[in-house]
């Protein structure tokens, strides 16, 4: 069943966020603890670092998953609020319709910039 | 009440009902309608209800049946929760006022009367009987089923619901979403399906996981918290959604439905069965 597959990759696709969002916690709030144990990521908000992390791999293809999961996630909750509003039918089709359309470009959109921070050129401070 | 007054009539209080009044015939909108009404010891909401239709207003309009939490007609939204009228005791209810007003999340036919329609066709839509692959079995039984007691309890809880409505009422969801299935013919829909004895999950699943089937349940667990049987839809609900989780990685176990009993031959019963008392009514030949 088609919303059985979607309710689904909902799920799942909270699940990838909170993995996600653990490592970028991580990163952000607990560099010192991670320094200690030998991960050094730098400076948590320093452009220089940002940019450092993101030219490696690795980086480049979390943020395009966390997106990717991210929107799934909060557009499908977003369609079924719609839906809870007793709209018509046609309706119905075109919020979802929109949602995923925003949901592709934004993902397009934001792979897209992870791909081309990825490729760029050293960044001096 | 002075004490002896109460032992000679056997009211103990006066309580303040409250009731929607609503005549489609004659008003454009609901009003309320106060009664005072003499409680007397293990009085119901019913009883009190049949006392100001007997002594002050006949024209007041409820649905009621067998008066003892059975056959699910009196369900009512008493002093903001819906519940069955004749389950609940006034003074039970601990306060001084009593109001009633007809089922939430229903459309009101007269006074406290809901129009239960969209609920029954939802129910009908969910196949609420057994189905069996071989259709003639299905419309002549040759014997019965063969069912251990672990599948029976599996599912004998969702068995007592008495399609009083109050879960539908309850239902955040169906405040807001007149699509969604509802946690009455959902939770009836699993209680079939997870009968050992049915062959209809197949047919089911449309109704189950459609768009606005389980996957729309907030899980407030507010069905559950009404219902005056103990059945739980909000559990059923949940238990759907697993199995659906499950079977998409191809992980739900294939069940086998359950085989027919071959006809007991006369003489070859259990011993452990005691014997049917004699009937006591003449039987005609």
């Amino acid at each position: 069943m088609r919303e059985s597959r979607l309710w689904l990759w909902h799920i799942l696709s909270a699940i990838v966020i909170l993995v996600f969002l653990g490592i970028h916690m991580g990163i952000m709030h607990m560099d010192a603890i991670l320094g200690a144990l030998g991960a050094e990521y730098g400076d948590p908000v320093r452009a220089a670092d940002v940019f450092r992390r993101s030219r490696q791999l690795l980086f480049m293809i979390s943020y395009i998953v966390l997106l990717g999961s991210a929107l799934f996630h909060g557009l499908y909750g977003l369609r079924s609020m719609l839906w809870e509003l007793s709209l018509s039918k046609a309706l119905e089709k075109a919020a979802g319709r929109l949602c995923a359309i925003a949901g592709f470009a934004l993902f397009i959109y934001g792979s897209y910039v992870a791909v081309a921070v990825f490729r760029m050129g050293e960044v001096r401070p | 009440l002075s004490e002896a007054k109460a032992k000679e009539t056997g009211v103990v209080t006066t309580v303040a009902f409250e009731v929607l009044r609503y005549d489609p015939a004659k008003d454009r909108a609901t009003r309320m309608e106060e009664y005072s009404v003499p409680v007397t010891k293990a009085m119901t909401v019913l009883d009190g209800l049949v006392w100001i239709k007997e002594h002050r207003d006949p024209a007041l309009s409820w649905r009621s049946s067998c008066r003892m939490g059975i056959c699910g007609s009196c369900g009512m939204f008493i002093n903001g929760l819906p519940r069955l009228a004749c389950n609940n005791q006034i003074v039970h209810l601990h306060s001084k006022r009593v109001t009633i007003k007809p089922l939430p999340n229903f459309d009101i036919i007269r006074d406290l009367v809901p129009d239960l329609e969209r609920m029954f066709g939802l129910h009908r839509a969910v196949k609420p009987y057994l189905i069996r692959k071989d259709r003639t079995e299905q419309n002549r039984p040759a014997g019965e089923y063969f069912q251990s007691q672990q599948e029976l309890a599996d599912y004998i809880q969702f068995a007592h619901c008495i399609k009083c409505g109050l879960c539908l009422s309850a239902c955040p969801t169906v405040a807001t979403s007149k699509s969604f299935t509802g946690p009455q013919s959902l939770a009836q829909a699993w209680r079939y399906t997870l009968d050992s004895r049915d062959e209809g999950a197949a047919e089911r699943e449309g109704e189950i996981f459609s768009d606005h089937g389980v996957y729309r349940c907030h899980f407030a667990g507010a069905c559950s918290h009404v219902c005056p049987k103990g059945v739980d839809p909000a559990l059923a609900i949940q238990l759907a959604k697993k199995d659906a989780f499950f079977r998409s990685f191809g992980l739900r176990k294939k069940r086998q439905a359950s085989s027919v009993a071959p006809p007991v031959q006369p003489g070859g019963e259990s011993k452990d069965i005691p014997k049917a008392p004699e009937p006591t009514v003449r039987q005609d030949s």
